[in-house]
């Protein structure tokens, strides 16, 4: 496992992937930041593990599954109806233009 | 103050048998808020004229001679992060400014089915993420117990406003410790049930295998009658189960014999010995109420706070995808030749504050490609000796006592500067969360600075009876339950 300390250009591909549009400053300081707490959880590394079946959720066996049924939900106008922009009388949100 | 104004129970019963209108317990919550608000900044919205019609209908209700709901005229306030119909909802985000739900939480249809008047919105850290209440877009709220401190968090408006009397329950939401911490800070109770007790319908949500709903109230009888108003299957939410809700039971509450302790020494050895005197002085009165105190360990507990902040991160960078600036909340001012992913960006990077933002950029990292193994996958195989750890103890006790947390609440300001002092006082509650357990913080003590101390009990899944009758027993035997701010008021 590599304990290279993040770098810049790394901060820049987390943020690129969580769609995070980060200022200079947060850069720095989320680069400081992060790399404490990854020392910190890395202990974890060092706890015997072989052969343990990785735990996602507790209790699985308890969760349902509903019928394949459409269901009455959110009227349109509703679900529009906290929306930045929209267009309300043809059903849609409104974006930046994508295809040119 | 009136003995009533602090309780489900007293105020439930004294609307039951018209003593009191609900119209009348509902204005005197909502002129405490009023009054308090200047100083707590507990709450995010007050819906009064909503909470007076709700009342209204409550005392229509009993007038025509139908019966009451179990919380009938009860007033209680709901987190910011649960979704309550035509009152802003923001979960303490400037990205959710001017959110107003077309929908109500499964929890507030089914406080409002019991009768309950729902008197407005609490203030709490950012998408629940934080321990002290600070990381909200509408600024900290202060500790009932002293301005200067933290009430708590993520949960600290839905636990002050409870700690001052001004209402007797909310509810908050509990990922890594928000009920159960800011319940121990301002001196009263949190419950956080079993995973898949309480719908999720409704919950903005952070870290869907951890995040529950539960209560804050004074006595561990009144976080019993709101958990059982809340719980239960819900079919909005597939991970909710048909269990059947607890019911408060008085008589097994009068003493603890046959019960048995377990208490983890070396996991709690370093706290604050105030809270060390605290906890100390709690087992010798379950001791002394029947109760056995024996010795359990939890080999892997060290390593819980790491777990957490890898699974808890990586869930939350998922869950918040959505706030993207299209469907609801802020979007960034556009320029003509702003692209979408632009939008997307900037939005986010402006709409989110810091913690949140460190979280995503966490979350993101451990689950790209080359990281996964080393990290999230990792942290889901010690989730699960932590599980088994739990397991063991338990199939030789009853419940796992320990402080709820390592010190009384700490100054407002003293830790935002650095995040992972921060996580490390959650060293206490977050396990609960990645097993699934039930856990329940009551007030036990008070530290000389006069600031509360809070102790945890741990149970079985689906035995929140046990942390009930525990919790009722020993508030039999102690009256830190009934300790008040100077705020409260007559």
């Amino acid at each position: 496992m590599t304990e290279t300390p993040l770098d810049a250009a790394e901060i820049h591909r987390i943020a690129a992937l969580a769609h995070l549009a980060l200022t200079d400053d947060e850069v720095q300081l989320f680069g400081r930041q992060l790399n404490d707490i990854l020392e910190y959880v890395r202990q974890i590394q060092a706890a015997p593990t072989d052969g343990v079946t990785p735990m996602s959720h507790v209790g699985g066996e308890d969760a349902h599954e509903r019928a394949d049924v459409a269901q009455p939900t959110l009227e349109k106008r509703a679900a529009l109806g906290n929306a930045p922009d929209s267009a309300p009388e043809a059903g849609f949100f409104k974006v930046p233009r994508v295809i040119g | 103050m009136s003995e009533r104004r602090g309780h489900v129970v007293g105020v439930r019963d004294a609307v039951a048998r018209g003593e009191r209108t609900a119209a009348s317990v509902t204005r005197e919550a909502l002129d405490a808020i009023t009054r308090q608000e200047p100083s707590l900044a507990a709450f995010t919205a007050v819906a009064a004229e909503q909470a007076l019609a709700q009342a209204a209908a409550v005392d229509a209700a009993r007038a025509r001679g139908e019966a009451l709901g179990p919380l009938a005229g009860v007033p209680i306030a709901v987190k910011d992060n649960i979704c309550t119909k035509g009152v802003p909802t923001t979960a303490g985000s400037k990205i959710l400014a001017g959110f107003v739900p077309p929908y109500n939480a499964t929890v507030v249809e089914r406080l409002a089915a019991a009768g309950a008047v729902i008197v407005g919105k609490t203030n709490c850290d950012e998408f629940a993420m934080g321990s002290s209440t600070e990381n909200s877009a509408f600024g900290p709220t202060a500790n009932p117990w002293s301005l200067a401190h933290a009430p708590g968090g993520s949960s600290g408006g839905s636990a002050a406003t409870v700690a001052a009397r001004a209402v007797p329950a909310s509810l908050g939401s509990d990922t890594g410790g928000s009920i159960r911490q800011p319940a121990a800070f301002c001196g009263i109770v949190g419950l956080k049930p079993t995973y898949g007790r309480v719908s999720r319908y409704g919950l903005l949500a952070y870290a869907s295998s951890l995040d529950q709903i539960g209560p804050f109230t004074t006595t561990a009888e009144d976080a019993a009658i709101v958990l059982a108003a809340i719980a239960g299957r819900d079919p909005h939410d597939a991970t909710s189960a048909d269990q059947p809700a607890p019911v408060f039971d008085a008589a097994a509450a009068r003493d603890m014999r046959g019960l048995r302790i377990g208490v983890p020494r070396a996991f709690i050895e370093g706290v604050d010995a105030s809270v060390a005197g605290a906890f100390a002085a709690t087992l010798d009165a379950w001791r002394g109420l029947g109760a056995s105190i024996i010795d359990v360990t939890l080999p892997n507990v060290s390593l819980a706070i790491p777990v957490y902040y890898l699974i808890a991160t990586a869930e939350a960078s998922s869950n918040l995808a959505r706030y993207d600036g299209v469907r609801y909340g802020y979007r960034t001012t556009l320029s003509a030749q702003d692209t979408l992913r632009a939008m997307y960006e900037r939005s986010r990077d402006e709409g989110f504050g810091a913690e949140v933002k460190r979280r995503i950029m966490l979350g993101t990292y451990v689950l790209s490609a080359g990281y996964y193994d080393a990290y999230y996958l990792k942290a889901q195989q010690v989730r699960a000796t932590l599980r088994d750890d739990y397991a063991a103890a338990l199939a030789t006790v009853d419940l796992i006592a320990t402080p709820t947390t390592p010190t009384p609440a700490f100054r407002l300001g003293e830790k935002v500067a650095d995040p992972l002092q921060m996580y490390l006082a959650d060293i206490f509650t977050v396990s609960a969360n990645l097993v699934g357990l039930p856990a329940i913080s009551l007030p036990c003590g008070m530290s000389p600075e006069g600031l509360p101390i809070g102790c945890q009990l741990t149970a079985r899944m689906w035995d929140e009876a046990a942390l009930v009758r525990a919790g009722a027993a020993y508030q039999t035997a102690s009256d830190w339950h009934l300790k008040t701010p100077a705020l409260a008021g007559a």
